[in-house]
């Protein structure tokens, strides 16, 4: 696959017109004020006390959401990647259809569940069970972005699980690994660039939501997403939720360092 | 026992993605207006959507955008993982990141920032201004399910079928695609889905007058969603569902023609 | 390696079967438009906010075709429009959204004389009342009215509620629900402390702001369209809500009360206005004096159920509650401190925003 660099053309060239110039637009507009002077204020407009708890606290409910999905997701993918062949796209594509409702819809009707009237509590007094009362709090917040975000973590797992060569595995066995030794020294190390890739796919998105945040917690509760929301539909302040959004580009960044020092390990891995 | 402990996390997850889905379904079902209300079972809702040239258009013009966008997303992206694989790490890591930017920045910020590029571009607002915003945010999606399944590529294989004389064409195909292809499709379902769903760059990407599922659901909101909405979901998701289950359950039959289908590839 | 193969094919025809059989159904639903004989407006309006059949009507008496197109908010619509990314001709936007777009310099004067229904039927009081954010009527036609108001649940409140400051009242803890808007919340704190809902005066801002903040343990969620839902499900006992949107929820849990609170509260007008670079105005004052017409605008007024400044087509409801209806028509004369909404330039807007965060990060 050498002296292929045409090929990166395509994609190149889009990223150029599609992703770079209308990033260049919101460094401009995140790097000005109001009369196109430059300044650092949006930036440095993290630091103040709002934005700086809304940022902390949508650090700490997405990196719990991505964690609950990474538990979730890993030993579903596992049975899944185990499982009969003939399968496979049946079960992956019944993990994809729920998101094929819109995404509004199915927030909309998590709140049905969820409410103190709601469906789940219904369900509970019936059996004369105490009821929950998760809805308009962080927790169902946590809740609505793992019920999003799973799929993303699933698939990328099972991708790479899927991958991992059975006679590998049989192998370790053979030379006298158990179970726990085989998990550790062979499939987990193995499956690290789908870890990685359903890291980013949920703990990214996770983020930077506002949707979940408004309808599953009652906006009560600000995240950097609903400030940058906010920024821009309600008070048409365009630089400052431009500038609050260079700032979460540093976590594209970490990211990108995150990778590749996975990455190396990915490499020594393979086969 | 153990197989038995599989079988119900199983059902388990299932239960937890699905019970929006069954809520939706049964308000579809549901003769009162609002969703905070049970009154009775109606099969109106179905009537009154047949009926809806608004929604149907709606309908048509997501799928169109939907299925354009993750076909051409899906090309190009696997195209960019196969570039990348190539590239210098560096290089590549620059890529990914630029890659990661749609994913990461909120909705509102890439609706925004396009809606300016087309602006100043001279673009004329309308289905295609949507379809390349949805081709734009859909690519980083498809590149982060082809680029894992590129790493575990093992590249001798490749180099092997041309030292026996395949061309790079024939060789890509043959070796290299069938291993991608798990990558390649989750990422195409994934744009798919993606581009169903999204609503704030749509919206700010449009023309006047044309609407997709998403933007009309949003426009509905301030006086209710519709509950011909909840059936037209309602239909979406049971036709893909019987699609489904009927392919699974004629397995001897399509087991036959999936082997005829692959048999070229094995000369 | 085999099985592999074989699996992914299934994938990928059951993937494209489905997708296809999908896209067959949509395309299949696609109605033809045709252009109309006398050109087209391009009309620009909230969702669900009007009935389709009056579209329709329009369509067939005048042989113009409605591109018709649906935004969420008024912040969602300005940027929109501002940047000419689509054209439009007749846009349908709030109060102080109308006087920064005549700040903007943004619409056309109107010619009154094209628009004979909107002179003659338009009730003069609201008028008058559009004066607080167009000074001369110069610009903007009404549609929709309507004031902000307490919904509350009659079994699950102790006494009658009459007072905005019934929602600091710590019985009702958790059972409150307020909007979820920097302008409609904060006003119901400013009616509170009896300053006017469109003062820039921080130190006024400053304690409105604290009794936003002093409330916030109280309230169980902040929304806006989800007032209704929540409250005809009895998850809530009172809640600040539109009240166009009362005579549907009452209807839906007869529970349910609507009252205007007596330190007076916000009057808000939706009004047809043209924009200043619209392709076709002709068509445009055609459409807004059709949407006048005492029939049509009646039509309009049982499909959205807001009320109608239409004194032509409030003569025209047939159901005499509703005509006489308190909550649809409230003889605006009986209330104190009634206001509209007015822009407040860009750093009253700014200062507005700023207290808001600070509010919800609380």
């Amino acid at each position: 696959m050498k002296s292929k660099k045409w090929l990166s053309a395509p994609y190149t060239l889009w990223s150029l017109v599609f992703i770079i110039i209308p990033l260049c637009m919101i460094f401009y507009y995140g790097l000005t004020d109001k009369t196109g002077a430059f300044t650092l204020e949006n930036i440095m407009a993290i630091a103040t006390a709002q934005h700086a708890k809304a940022l902390r606290l949508s650090l700490l409910l997405s990196l719990i959401s991505t964690l609950i999905c990474f538990l979730l997701a890993y030993p579903l993918a596992m049975i899944l990647a185990n499982m009969k062949v003939s399968q496979h796209s049946f079960i992956l594509l019944i993990f994809i259809l729920p998101m094929w409702m819109n995404f509004l819809l199915r927030t909309l009707a998590w709140q049905t569940l969820l409410e103190k009237n709601g469906v789940i509590n219904n369900v509970l007094s019936f059996l004369h069970l105490p009821n929950i009362n998760i809805i308009n709090t962080p927790y169902a917040i946590i809740l609505g972005m793992v019920y999003n975000f799973l799929p993303f973590m699933v698939l990328p797992l099972y991708n790479a699980l899927s991958k991992i060569d059975e006679n590998v595995v049989n192998a370790a066995r053979d030379l006298g690994a158990d179970n726990l030794h085989t998990f550790f020294r062979i499939i987990l190390p193995l499956s690290v660039p789908g870890i990685i890739s359903g890291i980013s796919m949920v703990f990214v998105p996770a983020l930077t939501t506002f949707v979940i945040s408004s309808l599953l917690g009652g906006s009560k509760i600000l995240l950097i997403g609903n400030v940058i929301d906010q920024e821009f539909t309600q008070a048409s302040n365009w630089n400052l939720g431009s500038g609050l959004s260079i700032v979460l580009m540093l976590f594209i960044i970490l990211n990108m360092i995150a990778s590749a020092v996975f990455d190396k390990e990915g490499e020594g891995s393979m086969l | 026992m153990k197989n038995a402990a599989k079988k119900i996390y199983i059902a388990l997850i299932v239960l937890f993605l699905y019970a929006p889905i069954g809520t939706l379904m049964v308000l579809s079902f549901n003769a009162s207006k609002t969703r905070a209300k049970w009154g009775g079972i109606t099969f109106k809702w179905y009537g009154q959507l047949l009926h809806n040239d608004d929604i149907l258009k709606a309908f048509g013009n997501t799928l169109l955008i939907a299925l354009l966008s993750s076909v051409i997303a899906t090309i190009i992206g696997t195209i960019a993982c196969i570039a990348m694989s190539n590239m210098k790490k560096r290089t590549r890591m620059v890529m990914l990141g630029i890659t990661n930017i749609p994913m990461l920045n909120a909705d509102i910020v890439t609706g925004i920032s396009l809606m300016l590029l087309f602006i100043s571009f001279g673009f004329k607002f309308g289905l295609g201004t949507i379809l390349l915003s949805h081709i734009t945010f859909n690519i980083p999606y498809v590149i982060l399910s082809v680029m894992p399944r590129m790493k575990q590529l093992n590249p001798s294989i490749y180099e092997a079928a041309q030292d026996l004389g395949a061309s790079p064409v024939t060789a890509f195909f043959k070796v290299v695609f069938p291993d991608l292809l798990p990558g390649i499709l989750s990422g195409f379902l994934m744009a798919f889905t993606m581009s169903l769903d999204d609503f704030i760059i749509t919206h700010f990407t449009k023309g006047a007058g044309v609407d997709t599922l998403s933007t009309k659901i949003y426009t509905e909101v301030r006086k209710g969603i519709k509950p011909e909405m909840y059936a037209l979901s309602t239909l979406i998701f049971v036709t893909v569902l019987v699609l489904l289950i009927l392919v699974n359950v004629t397995p001897a039959r399509h087991e036959k023609t999936a082997i005829s289908g692959m048999s070229p590839d094995k000369s | 390696m085999d099985n592999n193969m074989k699996h992914t094919t299934t994938t990928n025809k059951l993937l494209i079967g489905s997708v296809m059989l999908l896209a067959a159904l949509g395309l299949s639903g696609c109605g033809a438009s045709g252009g109309g004989e006398n050109g087209q407006v391009i009309v620009y309006n909230w969702g669900e906010y009007i009935d389709p059949e009056t579209i329709e009507m329009f369509e067939e008496e005048t042989g113009i075709e409605v591109v018709y197109d649906e935004f969420e908010t008024n912040e969602i619509m300005y940027p929109k429009v501002e940047s000419g990314a689509a054209s439009y001709d007749v846009v349908c936007p709030s109060d102080y959204m109308i006087s920064k777009m005549i700040a903007n310099d943004m619409l056309a004067e109107l010619d009154f004389d094209k628009l004979p229904n909107a002179k003659a039927n338009i009730g003069a009081q609201y008028y008058e009342q559009a004066r607080g954010f167009d000074p001369n009527n110069q610009y903007s036609v009404p549609y929709c009215w309507g004031t902000v108001g307490i919904l509350y649940n009659k079994t699950m409140v102790e006494e009658p509620i009459t007072s905005w400051s019934q929602l600091w009242d710590a019985k009702y803890a958790d059972n409150i629900l307020m909007q979820d808007s920097v302008r409609d919340a904060f006003m119901v704190a400013e009616k509170l402390n009896g300053f006017s809902m469109n003062t820039t005066d921080p130190q006024e801002l400053e304690t409105a702001k604290n009794s936003l903040i002093e409330q916030k343990p109280l309230v169980q969620a902040y929304v806006i369209d989800q007032v209704r839902d929540k409250m005809i499900g009895n998850e809530a006992a009172i809640g600040v809500i539109y009240s166009g949107e009362a005579i549907y929820t009452q209807r839906e849990n007869p529970d349910l009360e609507y009252v205007i609170p007596e330190e007076g509260t916000n009057v808000w007008i939706d009004s047809w206005v043209i924009l200043k670079d619209a392709p076709n105005k002709e068509n445009a004052e055609k459409f807004i004096d059709f949407m006048c017409r005492g029939d049509i605008a009646v039509k309009n007024f049982e499909y959205i159920t807001y009320s109608t400044p239409n004194e032509a087509a409030r003569e025209l409801i047939e159901d005499e509650d509703i005509r006489n209806s308190e909550i649809a028509f409230p003889d605006l004369s009986k209330y104190n401190h009634l206001e509209t909404f007015v822009y407040l330039g860009e750093d009253g807007d700014a200062l507005y925003n700023e207290l808001w965060k600070e509010v919800k990060s609380n």
